[in-house]
């Protein structure tokens, strides 16, 4: 009996609680829902329910910062090498602007002096020895060079044609201590020679005490060495002192011998006028910032 | 008194605090609730009804099991968008039967945990197929390539998760 009585009250109970809940189905069929119950349950259920979505929210946060941060840091680096290619190509792009404007100004020079035969040359390379004062440029014989031909910049005498050969040429400039070039004195017309010395100014030479040389004088070339035509810049007088029996007078070049990139080669010894020489130094196009 | 003494010691009873139990059971309605939220597939899942199977075969005592499964059935009710009494009828039923069975067959086998699970699975299944065509009168299909693919992920889950609610276990 007990037997009977333990496994027949679980079936007992089991019929109860499966009839209210179709009992409760029925209620909500034909009343509608049963808000009572749920709102208990969502009641509970929600302060979990929000501390859940509050902590995946916050491990996502933290997930995401920490992915964005990797993914920062590998575009940093991507922008970074980005920029330092982009400097790269302006640094490029500012010397190609600015080898034009230096081959505008040439450009300028040569139809001013369209009479005079004159050849572009790139510089390709310098004199190996510390002492000299050496450049190569890319002409040689084979474009009509030779040996003492006269090389200049639009602003002034660069020096002169040490040896041509075939592809290519060396130039002394006026610098090196081998070099001299005839000169004269713009304002009194005073004849003198400039010498090279090594360093980046030249001497005027055989000036005697008694002559007034100003600073900032312009020194021309006086033709009478016969390589440099006559009446070219060669320099501004950069100082004067006494000298026994000669002046000791210092020129700043006119022509920029420490960056040389592009000379003119004179064919021939005619002269250029001077007034040509002034519109084609104007005529240059300007530098760009 | 005797008599349930003397048949309890031929199978072994496992007993639980109480509050472990419905803890266990509310967590596993909370996660049922929660989960799909962030984890669409998760929908799969049916962990109120694997806590029932547990708490039910590992008892062994019906009335207590399809008590709970009642009680799990209904606050999984309270927060879906279904009749109340929807799940509660079906997981009351698991409940019975897992409890009647837990006392006839060896539950703590893998093997015998993910057949029962895939088996007590179907059933659940059944239960709300037959309350929604003939309680609700709505069509419900019977069987789906989904509905298999549930069991067999809710049975690889229960061969994990039971050996874990083991612990829950009072020192006898």
């Amino acid at each position: 009996m007990r037997v009977i009585q333990t496994v027949q009250r679980p079936l007992i109970l089991l019929a109860t609680v499966v009839l209210a809940q179709v009992l409760l189905l029925a209620v909500q069929i034909k009343r509608g829902d049963v808000r009572l119950i749920r709102s208990w349950a969502v009641w509970v259920l929600t302060p979990f329910q929000r501390a859940g979505v509050s902590a995946i929210d916050g491990i996502g946060t933290a997930w995401n910062s920490y992915v964005s941060l990797r993914s920062t840091r590998q575009e940093n680096e991507k922008l970074r090498k980005e920029l330092a290619d982009l400097k790269l190509r302006s640094a490029h792009l500012e010397s190609r602007a600015a080898e034009a404007d230096r081959l505008g100004g040439l450009l300028a020079f040569r139809e001013a002096n369209a009479e005079v035969p004159m050849l572009v040359a790139r510089v390709i390379g310098a004199g190996a020895s510390e002492s000299s004062r050496t450049l190569y440029i890319d002409r040689g014989e084979s474009d009509g060079i030779h040996k003492n031909m006269a090389v200049i910049t639009p602003e002034g005498v660069a020096g002169k044609v040490l040896e041509a050969f075939s592809k290519s040429s060396l130039i002394l400039l006026i610098t090196d201590k081998d070099s001299g070039a005839g000169a004269l004195l713009a304002n009194s017309r005073t004849f003198g020679v400039v010498r090279g010395t090594g360093e980046p100014t030249v001497e005027l030479r055989n000036v005697i005490n008694d002559q007034d040389v100003a600073i900032g004088e312009t020194v021309l070339t006086s033709g009478l060495d016969q390589i440099f035509p006559k009446d070219l810049p060669l320099g501004t007088v950069a100082s004067v002192e006494k000298g026994n029996p000669f002046k000791l007078i210092h020129v700043k070049p006119a022509a920029r011998l420490d960056r040389l990139e592009e000379v003119l080669v004179l064919l021939t010894r005619q002269e250029i006028p001077a007034k040509k020489e002034t519109e084609a130094a104007t005529k240059a196009p300007e530098k760009k910032p | 008194m005797a008599l349930r003494a003397q048949f309890e010691q031929h199978i072994e009873v496992h007993k639980y605090p109480w509050p472990a139990v419905w803890g266990t059971a509310f967590l596993a309605v909370l996660v049922r609730a929660f989960l799909p939220v962030y984890f669409p597939n998760a929908a799969l899942l049916e962990l109120p009804l694997l806590v029932t199977l547990y708490f039910a075969l590992s008892r062994r005592n019906p009335g207590a099991g399809l008590l709970l499964g009642m009680g799990i059935g209904l606050l999984q009710d309270s927060v879906s968008p279904v009749p109340i009494g929807y799940y509660g009828i079906a997981k009351t039923l698991v409940g019975y039967a897992g409890s009647s069975i837990g006392g006839r067959l060896d539950v703590d086998h893998p093997i015998s945990r993910f057949l029962m699970t895939f088996a007590f699975f179907h059933f659940h299944q059944g239960v709300l197929v037959l309350i929604k065509r003939v309680l609700l009168a709505q069509p419900e299909a019977m069987f789906s390539t989904r509905l298999l693919l549930a069991s067999l992920v809710n049975a690889g889950i229960a061969v994990a998760l039971f050996p874990l609610l083991d612990k829950l276990r009072k020192a006898s």
